[in-house]
């Protein structure tokens, strides 16, 4: 069993599953995004305990012992978490599939630094891509998030 | 799926994983994966078993052993990055590590995971070089101490056997003044060039097949580094020469 934004969820059906793979296909949580598979562009970002990790360089029976986030877990049923609603008001997302990977890796900045420095924004960021090159509204979003978060 | 087929096994204790390791053939050891699990999923590795160690909990600590810091395989980098310990007796560890990839890799990622794969443009295995410092080998034979020069032996190769596991880093203490500098096309990649200084040592890395210790008068005597898409070997050569001087200014 692996438990997933708080339910207990079927182990993956094969061990060569990527954490990634098993949400998107095997539970259909699609919000997780695939972008590069290799760890560089960050789409598929999830909480491992609360951590922020790439759920694409893990493989989902390594997950077994843990409590793993996605977006879709964030906030309640038809409710924004604070970070969403930033990302919201400050329209930092554009074409949006960078967007989950980013809020949960904010998510883990703000967990950290709950009034994060421009240097630390920038560095809790640093390793996502956005595409659409949103990141002044990105770094806005951070900053708006943590007035929604007080 | 995108890694090739493995047997994978998830062993609970440092001896049934070093069991597996002699038992075995063609295994891997899994730790943080931040480098393993791309190869496996470019298919670059195609192990015929991975031994997954992050449910060891005896391996996951810090703590102060003969004057400087001993970190275990299952440290994560982001929690040792933090912790008062290493940044009170190893500063230079803990500077480099803010330098290693990015946060959300550093969660995952072990401090023992990156010296054992032994990428030469890598932070870790300078840091371990210029520090001094020396790593500890398991197997059902017994336990031996490497030290960070008889331990990077060429490009992703390193002196472990294959029944070996690396259970722990030992890094003296830092004394004197320290830097970690590098140069990359983009925050967080692997350095074009890099420079680790500890006190009067220094190591450089990426321009070598391994991290190699260099005299800070004269740092790029003797070096003749490779050259790809992205920096030729004489760009290489005089980023030793700034990062030097950048190094041993502050």
């Amino acid at each position: 069993m692996i438990r997933v934004n708080g339910r207990e969820r079927p182990d993956p059906t094969n061990v060569r599953i990527l954490l990634s793979d098993y949400l998107r296909h095997e539970l259909g949580l699609t919000g997780t995004h695939v972008g590069c598979e290799h760890g560089v562009c960050g789409c598929c970002t999830v909480l491992l305990d609360g951590r922020p990790v790439r759920s694409c360089l893990m493989l989902a029976v390594q997950a077994g012992r843990h409590e793993v986030t996605t977006i879709e877990g964030l906030a309640g049923e038809g409710k924004l978490h604070p970070i969403q609603q930033a990302f919201h008001e400050c329209h930092a997302l554009q074409c949006g599939f960078c967007t989950p990977g980013f809020v949960l890796a904010v998510a883990g900045l703000l967990a950290k630094h709950r009034k994060p420095s421009d240097l630390e924004i920038d560095e809790g960021i640093s390793g996502n891509l956005c595409r659409c090159t949103g990141y002044a509204s990105i770094r806005r979003a951070v900053r708006r998030a943590t007035e929604l978060s007080k | 799926m995108k890694p090739p087929p493995f047997e994978y096994h998830a062993p609970s204790t440092m001896a049934e994983a070093l069991d597996l390791l002699a038992k075995l053939e063609d295994a891997k050891v899994l730790a943080g994966g931040q480098s393993l699990i791309p190869l496996l999923n470019f298919r670059l590795a195609s192990p015929a078993h991975l031994v997954d160690i992050n449910g060891i909990a005896e391996l996951e600590y810090v703590r102060e052993r003969d004057g400087g810091v001993a970190i275990g395989a299952g440290a994560r980098q982001s929690d040792v990055e933090d912790d008062k310990t290493v940044r009170r007796i190893c500063p230079l560890l803990a500077e480099a590590l803010g330098q290693v990839a990015h946060p959300v890799i550093r969660n995952r990622g072990t401090v023992c995971g990156s010296l054992a794969h032994a990428d030469p443009a890598a932070e870790l295995p300078a840091v371990l070089l210029a520090a001094g410092g020396e790593v500890v080998a398991r197997s059902v034979r017994g336990e031996r101490r490497i030290t960070a020069q008889d331990f990077f032996k060429g490009v992703f190769d390193s002196a472990l056997e294959a029944d070996e596991l690396l259970v722990e880093a030992w890094f003296p203490a830092t004394t004197g003044p320290f830097a970690l500098v590098e140069e990359s096309r983009r925050h967080g990649d692997f350095a074009l060039a890099g420079a680790a200084r500890s006190g009067d040592r220094l190591a450089l890395f990426g321009v070598a097949p391994t991290p190699v210790l260099a005299d800070p008068t004269d740092p790029s005597h003797g070096l003749s580094p490779s050259g790809d898409l992205e920096a030729t070997p004489a760009f290489r050569l005089h980023l030793v020469e700034v990062l030097v001087r950048r190094a041993f200014a502050s």
